[in-house]
């Protein structure tokens, strides 16, 4: 198994496209960076509109390493998705397309074997991306912007908010979001792969797992009762967005932030574990579905 | 009948003639043993209950026209394709319950030699020895490329090979690991002369000098009439005929094929003498595979039986056997020269 993991990074390693990810993602940061760098003052201005007379702090502090991140991954965490598919919906139909899936399978090796690699190469690849944007996301802001409290600006039912977390409560609720993030990435993964089963292409499954992505995306984002109640709790995407939980941090009766602690953590395992089930449930039906078909490519 | 038989031939010759059945039935022990086999596809039927049997040391011919079920037939033997019925026996172990053993002991080339284009030779030839399950030395795999004489390009990436130099590489996979059985499907497709040669020359070596078994399809009889010492031609699926291509292309048989007033009146006649046994069955017209020297004879026979005889077309080459076989979809030979 080791062995075929090896053979699978290599190839992944070999192949151009899966360098996009990278540097779309590094393009995407640097962008917003020196956006920030450049006119952070006016976004900090918009934001803080609604809120700024029942608040005072230091302006210039707010927009340092700590926030730049969390800005950033809000936008990207929306489109790695797309990237992740990129190379996950290759894992079979790629093969297929090349004409190596039937070499592949000639070879004594069992299929279960093929797709269980498969997808750890997929989240192999998955967690790579979210090391890399912790690097260029958190690290390298931290480098350009410092480091100082960190403000979460939240809408929650009605009303405004502003958390407030001391700096030297954010660095585990950075790793415990990338954690997260890398579980929610590879449920996208686990998708793509179960898609590219039926492919000769990469083409088709990339768009059908961005597609599903989209659809259920607006789906979980609509809010009427009906839906909330019945069809949002078993659509992964109401999951994805999960990993900020880790910023909402809980407060005393008084409004005093708890170093520490999380405001609402039950709801954030549970969101953790549907989006396991999801992962074991898509790789699993990967599993059965490709023992059963019938190499024709 | 054994006592009688060693009796008669006297003890030594008895202990002698036993000694070198043994031999011959270890060597020719049976590779792929194939139980009627079908594979449909919603209505349509690729493989119809296929029987046939590959000794060890065969180079085995498999042919049929384009669409055939050859290549259906090939994926099922490698599990790329699970058969709707039927047994495959390879190694004289169940494919099914023994897949990873048996799949140890074969390389295959199938149809087109696909690889992985943005990769060298070297390590495309390296990633499927690993797969095969060896671990493979620097010096095993440039010895590999340097057979098929790729060594000096192992650095290049395939995208920039050209349809031969892909075919010559896509042998040295199916050979790195040594396999005792080697499925060969369209090996020469878009070779040019040389490189058909160059194929033709290695299969034969293959079987001849390291003992492996081969089995080589094709569309092209004339490809296995030079390699191949069995083969199986089938046509929509149906085994057409099975046998040693020296019986099937022997110059003291021929293939000949009747035109009379009333065929059904003539195979009424045949039915009634000795040559019923070399009548084909199951063909429109009236054929028969049968000695050369014994035609004047036929026709004398016919004619003293009242058969009226438009024209007697002798067709000796397996080309015109093939074609006569495949051009009419009804005829349905079993194990003609077994």
């Amino acid at each position: 198994m080791w062995n075929l993991l090896q053979i699978e990074l290599f190839k992944i390693s070999k192949r151009p496209r899966t360098y996009i990810a990278f540097i779309a993602i590094a393009a995407i940061v640097f962008i917003f960076q020196f956006a920030f760098k450049a006119d952070g003052q006016s976004y900090m201005d918009l934001m803080l509109q609604s809120v700024k007379d029942d608040f005072t702090f230091e302006r210039v502090k707010a927009i340092n390493g700590y926030f730049m991140c969390y800005i950033i991954l809000n936008t990207l965490l929306i489109q790695v998705p797309i990237l992740v598919a990129l190379v996950a919906a290759d894992s079979i139909s790629g093969e297929a397309n090349m004409g190596t899936l039937r070499l592949m399978l000639s070879k004594p090796i069992s299929r279960s074997q093929i797709i269980i690699v498969k997808f750890i190469a997929a989240t192999i690849f998955t967690l790579l991306l979210l090391v890399w944007m912790a690097i260029t996301a958190l690290f390298l802001s931290m480098f350009i912007f410092g480091v100082d409290d960190m403000l979460i600006f939240r809408v929650k039912g009605d009303e405004s908010q502003i958390l407030q977390i001391t700096k030297d409560d954010v660095m585990w609720r950075y790793f415990a979001a990338f954690g997260y993030a890398t579980v929610a990435l590879t449920v996208i993964a686990a998708l793509a792969l179960l898609l590219s089963i039926f492919a000769q292409n990469s083409i088709g499954p990339i768009i059908a797992t961005v597609c599903i992505v989209i659809v259920c995306t607006i789906i979980s984002n609509i809010n009427v009762p009906i839906i909330d109640n019945n069809v949002k709790p078993f659509l992964f995407t109401s999951y994805l967005v999960g990993w900020k939980g880790f910023f909402y941090i809980a407060t005393t009766e008084d409004g005093e932030p708890i170093k520490g602690s999380l405001e609402n953590w039950p709801a954030i395992r549970n969101s953790l574990l549907i989006l396991i089930g999801h992962i074991v449930g898509l790789v699993s039906l990967s599993i059965i579905i490709f023992k059963r078909k019938d190499i024709l490519s | 009948m054994f006592k009688q038989w060693g009796c008669g031939l006297g003890l030594n010759n008895f202990i002698g003639t036993t000694l070198y059945l043994c031999t011959y039935l270890f060597f020719m022990s049976v590779v792929i043993k194939v139980d009627n086999l079908s594979k449909k596809f919603k209505d349509f039927t690729a493989v119809n209950n296929l029987s046939f049997t590959v000794n060890k040391g065969d180079v085995y011919g498999f042919l049929g026209q384009n669409g055939a079920g050859k290549s259906t037939t090939i994926r099922m033997l490698l599990t790329l394709i699970k058969p709707t019925t039927g047994n495959i026996a390879i190694f004289e172990k169940n494919l099914q319950t023994n897949r990873k053993k048996i799949l140890q002991q074969i390389g295959a080339v199938i149809e087109k030699p696909d690889l992985y284009k943005y990769l060298s030779a070297y390590d495309n030839l390296s990633i499927f020895a690993k797969m095969s399950g060896i671990k493979p030395t620097k010096q095993l795999l440039m010895n590999q490329l340097e057979m098929v004489g790729l060594a000096q390009r192992a650095k290049d990436k395939v995208e920039t090979f050209s349809q031969g130099m892909k075919q010559r590489l896509g042998i040295a996979v199916a050979l790195v690991h040594n396999p005792d059985l080697i499925i060969l499907d369209e090996p020469t497709n878009g070779l040019d002369p040389q490189g058909i040669t160059d194929i033709r020359n290695l299969i034969l070596s293959l079987s001849k000098d390291r003992g492996k078994t081969v089995v080589v399809s094709s569309h092209l009889l004339s490809e296995i009439e030079l390699v191949a010492n069995r083969m199986i031609i089938i046509h929509n699926g149906k085994k057409m005929v099975e046998g040693n291509v020296a019986e099937l292309l022997d110059p003291s048989k021929a293939l000949i094929q009747l035109q009379t007033t009333d065929d059904s009146f003539a195979q009424q006649q045949l039915q009634q003498t000795k040559w019923i046994q070399f009548l084909q069955p199951n063909t429109t017209k009236l054929q028969l595979v049968m000695p050369k020297n014994e035609v004047p004879q036929l026709i004398t026979d016919l004619v003293s039986k009242n058969v009226q005889l438009l024209s007697i077309s002798p067709m000796h080459a397996l080309e015109n056997y093939f074609l006569s076989l495949t051009n009419n979809p009804t005829t349905h030979v079993e194990s003609a020269a077994n």
